[in-house]
């Protein structure tokens, strides 16, 4: 039998299902080694024992009595750290929140719950989700698993970097500019960005309320579809929760068919600024959809060079708004060396609570908002916006997915970019425009690029509320993939 | 070119609630420049004739029906506090303020 830890979800669905594995066997062992690597690789900042046995066990006691379960009950997932679970400590990457308590769960922590699913803990990212490598955490960076002198992706490396290590099966992530897809393209695994409002935002720390979006991380194209529909649904908490029933992402996968299709290559996303070994394996991946049916286009979507640009003027712009509760009265760190007044305390508490990049991005934010400026920056940007879209809706008038490359580049060295802002902020560059339009997108792995033997991601774009349209395609392709390759990719993995 | 200045860069930091070190604020100044730089020309692609997007989606208010329902526990809540009195939160001084440096 496969090692448990290295098995998908859907293997210990029905390992579970057969009787041959327990929950309890199947978190154990995941906790048994996080203790061994998670040393090396530090994908997680809190590891939930005591809690993810309990849940595990409930799931079993639930089964021994024959009741109809979830589909994933028992399955242990990661949670990327910016989701508040009650009484688990939650630190969003960031010193301010240290030692912080939460006293209610993110509605994704309530789903994961009634799934019955073990949560193993809380995994690192950068702090306030801000960063494309992990590093920017006030808790020291995670290492990718394929090599550990390179960045795992950001702004959820910890999430991925859990699944690359077979620490986790399935994870969490929140994607604001990339920070689930980014680090699934670097670490060889799966990851989507749900169409904005398709998963809740209630208990999420928010960077940018208009951006964010929570989404699935897995190893499987098929274990992201579970859980997707484990965590999608309308949420009355959430004021931008879509309120239509879940489609069906699994039976997607597996009925997933790609003849007919017409499969839309953005122009802008490659070429200058592409690596080689990207532009190869990602080409290659193309001609096998070709060859599976799809029929191949290319299109232009000439706003999306300028997205980059409006991206770093709205997104600091709604952070500096969101990050302004961070002031040292309710929660989290206060620092104060006696009689001063509350707006000293204050800036004293920001100060040397914060972070570098999360300053820099304040800073940043409040200067587009601020009086001469806002029309000239966020006013434009905001217009940016509604070009993005409406190249999205031309594409999609045409195509029924569109694809790229996830990100430019393989994942560089620890340490590369983390003085140089802009050069971390161009690693988004192509996974940007879907937070602007607000539709949906699915990283997978494609390869190995020959120069540097690290992982490729593909990035499929669907329109608003058509993910089930990535899973199809996603599912085709990876299978297509799969027989080229003789196993998955991911078994190559410190190799 | 923005050419942002470290007076401009104390300034936000002050509208930020960020009480920086002089370095820093040099610092920032020559990143926050590079950053700004890199971003401007945002401000020229868009004619007057197109909308501002918020929000990628149409936004509706959400209502609920006007009911007592449960809320967090005050005491949980306030044991996450950096300090808490007589069941309530104990801040700073509040009058008497000086604005902050």
């Amino acid at each position: 039998m496969t090692e448990i830890v290295r098995m998908s979800a859907t293997q210990l669905v029905e390992e579970m299902a057969q009787g041959n594995l327990s929950s309890v066997e199947i978190t154990e062992a995941h906790l048994d080694r996080i203790d061994s690597v998670d040393g090396e690789i530090h994908a997680y900042l809190h590891v939930d024992r005591d809690g993810a046995l309990a849940t595990a066990a409930e799931a079993d006691a639930a089964r021994n009595t024959g009741a109809d379960l979830p589909p994933l009950a028992g399955v242990p997932v990661a949670l990327k750290d910016v989701m508040a679970m009650r009484g688990v400590p939650t630190t969003v990457g960031s010193r301010i929140l240290d030692g912080w308590l939460p006293p209610y769960d993110a509605t994704v922590v309530t789903q994961l719950r009634s799934n019955l699913m073990p949560i193993l803990g809380k995994t690192n990212m950068d702090e306030f989700a801000m960063g494309s490598s992990t590093e920017y955490s006030a808790y020291g960076p995670t290492r990718n698993p394929w090599d550990t002198t390179r960045i795992p992706g950001g702004s959820g490396g910890g999430s991925a970097a859990a699944l690359a290590a077979f620490e986790a099966p399935l994870a969490i992530g929140t994607d604001t500019g990339g920070s689930i897809r980014q680090p699934a393209a670097v670490t060889g695994t799966v990851g989507v960005k749900p169409t904005y409002g398709g998963v809740s935002r209630y208990g999420l720390v928010a960077l940018a309320s208009s951006l964010d979006q929570a989404g699935p991380c897995a190893r499987t194209v098929r274990d992201a579809a579970m859980l997707h529909r484990a965590i999608a649904g309308y949420d009355p908490m959430d004021s931008t929760s879509i309120d239509a029933p879940v489609p069906d992402f699994v039976a997607a996968v597996r009925e997933g068919d790609v003849r007919g299709m017409r499969i839309g290559l953005v122009t802008e996303l490659s070429g200058d600024g592409y690596q080689a070994g990207v532009q190869q394996r990602f080409t290659e991946a193309v001609e096998l959809l070709a060859g599976l049916g799809a029929e191949i286009v290319e299109v232009s979507c000439p706003n999306f060079t300028h997205a980059l640009g409006a991206y770093y003027l709205i997104l600091p712009s709604e952070a500096s708004s969101n990050l302004a509760k961070f002031d040292g009265m309710r929660y989290g760190l206060r620092v104060s060396d006696g009689d001063e007044g509350v707006e000293q305390v204050m800036a004293r508490t920001r100060a040397a609570g914060f972070g570098d990049e999360v300053k820099r991005r304040i800073m940043l934010g409040t200067y587009a908002l601020s009086s001469g400026y806002y029309d000239a920056y966020y006013g434009q940007a905001q217009k940016v916006r509604t070009l993005v879209q409406r190249d999205f809706d031309a594409a999609f008038a045409d195509c029924h997915v569109l694809i790229s490359p996830t990100c430019p580049t393989t994942a560089f060295p620890l340490g590369e970019k983390v003085d140089d802002p802009l050069a971390m902020y161009l690693n988004d560059i192509a996974t940007i425009p879907v937070n602007l339009a607000g539709n949906a997108a699915l990283s997978m792995p494609v390869g190995l690029a020959p120069e540097d033997g690290l992982p490729v991601g593909l990035q499929i774009m669907a329109p608003h509320h058509q993910d089930a349209r990535l899973y199809s395609v996603a599912g085709v392709l990876e299978g297509a993939l799969e027989d080229r390759w003789g196993r998955p990719l991911i078994e190559e993995v410190g190799a | 070119m923005s050419d942002i200045t470290r007076d401009e860069v104390a300034h936000l930091a002050r509208l930020a609630r960020l009480d920086l070190p002089e370095e820093d604020l040099t610092h920032y100044a020559e990143q926050l420049d590079v950053i700004l730089d890199a971003v401007a020309a945002v401000s020229q692609v868009a004619a007057d004739d197109i909308p501002a997007t918020s929000h990628p989606v149409p936004m509706a208010n959400v209502f609920r029906d006007d009911v007592n329902r449960g809320c967090l526990d005050r005491d949980e809540v306030l044991s996450q506090a950096p300090a808490a009195e007589d069941g309530r939160f104990q801040v700073p001084r509040i009058l008497d303020d000086e604005e902050p440096s």
